[in-house]
């Protein structure tokens, strides 16, 4: 019979070779580099007249906040709009690669985009990467079928719910909703409920923070209601300000460097016209 | 553990006669499904009729034997057809096909083999089949910490389909289950009084 191991030929996709080495050099002790993630409060909901969204606003890089007001509400398509959590390039990138499919996709058929397709494609390209793109979305949308919110998993699966909460502080939020959410909410209730619950994700959560974005979506017209609220202001504001003349810091060394001219300069005719 | 879904339906339809359960990885089990879907409707524009599940389990067999180092996920297709009736065939971990008179998987299956083994019997009637499954699914809800949430059932017969759902509250209870409670937030706004230090 034939051998037991064979070498496949690529079949394109993601190439695991770097991960092995990877490994090797976290075995010999070189730390991978952080990168950012949004530890997150993102959190959707159907309501009587179509979909709500929220999300907080805190990007970390490890214990660090990176970034005190970003952007976690992704725009996808005139009536979609997608939530991330996990990494933030890899939220960022795959939003943006699907709302340009999309888009062309829009072109080509010559009709408004439906929340099932951003869906299919999401999750197509997620389980290619076998979870190594680690997003983890809300995907809300209305299209002619009705209003639509789904999940979707860094590896791949989805489910269709109407309520879900995603990202580190998904389990404060969710208590919010499994207690007060009901069918058929009007808007008013809709945004108190998603507002209430990312702040029990903002308060309770050490990742995530500062504001609350909302999107709410209904059939024909979208709001996006960035900073919506904003519980976390800064309250203390020194009155003699934040200058700090020359001398403030300690100098321990001082290494002058002179950067020699590397142009040489030729003497000649000045250009033609 | 974190319940991500608490009312996930784990059962796909493939086609109007034939439907498909899953367990094992999610991502994995929605992947073969809707390449089996894909492949089973291609199937049937050229057969001219509707398919027969034998053809749709063994679509399934194919995904799951070929890209065995890669998945991993538990299926049972059960469906109607003109030419065998009903059947149910079970394709587990490593992509086996058996066709069976009934089949159980996933975690909580393991505390269903004795129970099923001794409850089945041939020739059940369609209220009779329904009321085993939905023992046998709340028997393994009770022991199995990774089940539970709602029961769904789907009856397939010549007929057409039927979907059932029974949440927490219509399931019998077991040896030392609890009854269910009301919500304690309705409570809380009633009767109950704030405890004092």
């Amino acid at each position: 019979m034939a051998n037991t191991t064979f070498e496949l030929p690529p079949k394109g996709g993601f190439s695991f070779d770097l991960c092995r080495r990877n490994e090797m050099l976290a075995k010999k002790g070189v730390q991978p580099p952080s990168f950012r993630k949004t530890g997150t409060t993102i959190v959707g909901l159907v309501f009587k007249d179509g979909v709500i969204l929220g999300a907080d606003t805190r990007a970390t890089e490890g214990p660090i906040v990176c970034d005190k007001n970003c952007e976690k509400i992704h725009y996808m398509a005139p009536n979609i709009y997608c939530c991330g959590a996990g990494t933030a390039a890899d939220t960022e990138a795959v939003t943006d690669m699907v709302s340009s499919q999309l888009e062309l996709h829009r072109y080509a058929t010559g009709r408004e985009s439906r929340v099932v397709t951003a869906l299919t494609l999401l999750k197509s390209h997620l389980y290619s990467y076998q979870g190594h793109v680690s997003a983890a979305l809300v995907l809300g949308g209305v299209d002619c079928t009705g209003p639509h919110l789904h999940t979707i998993y860094p590896h791949g699966s989805t489910d269709t719910l109407p309520f879900a909460t995603m990202g580190s502080g998904s389990l404060a939020a969710m208590a919010m909703f499994e207690s007060r959410y009901k069918e058929g909410m009007t808007r008013e209730e809709g945004i108190k409920l998603v507002c209430g619950a990312i702040c029990s994700g903002i308060f309770n959560d050490l990742g995530s923070g500062s504001n609350v974005d909302v999107c709410v979506i209904t059939k024909g017209q979208r709001e996006y209601l960035r900073n919506y609220a904003l519980p976390n202001p800064r309250t203390y504001v020194s009155s003699k300000g934040y200058s700090f003349a020359k001398g403030h810091t300690e100098v321990l060394s001082t290494k002058i460097t002179p950067l020699k001219e590397h142009v040489q300069i030729i003497e000649g005719d000045a250009m033609e016209e | 553990m974190y319940v991500a879904n608490r009312a996930s339906d784990k059962i796909t339809q493939l086609t109007d006669n034939v439907y498909l359960c899953r367990s094992g990885s999610a991502a994995d089990s929605q992947v073969v499904s809707d390449y089996v879907r894909y492949f089973l409707h291609q199937h049937i524009i050229q057969l001219g009729q509707p398919a027969t599940v034998k053809v749709a389990a063994n679509l399934i067999r194919q995904l799951s034997y070929n890209n065995k180092n890669m998945l991993q996920t538990g299926l049972i297709v059960g469906g109607w057809d003109k030419y065998e009736g009903g059947s149910i065939y079970s394709v587990p971990l490593g992509g086996t096909i058996l066709q069976l008179p009934f089949a159980i998987g996933g975690s909580g299956s393991s505390y269903l083999y004795g129970f099923i083994d001794q409850a089945w019997k041939e020739g059940m009637n369609k209220e009779e089949a329904e009321a085993l499954v939905v023992k046998c699914v709340s028997l393994a809800i009770a022991r199995d910490g990774a089940s539970g949430g709602v029961v769904r059932t789907v009856v397939i017969n010549s007929e057409g389909v039927t979907r059932n759902f029974y949440s927490g509250d219509k399931l019998p209870l077991w040896h030392e289950e609890l009854p269910l409670r009301n919500s304690l937030l309705e409570e809380a706004s009633s009767e109950v009084e704030p405890m004092r230090a």
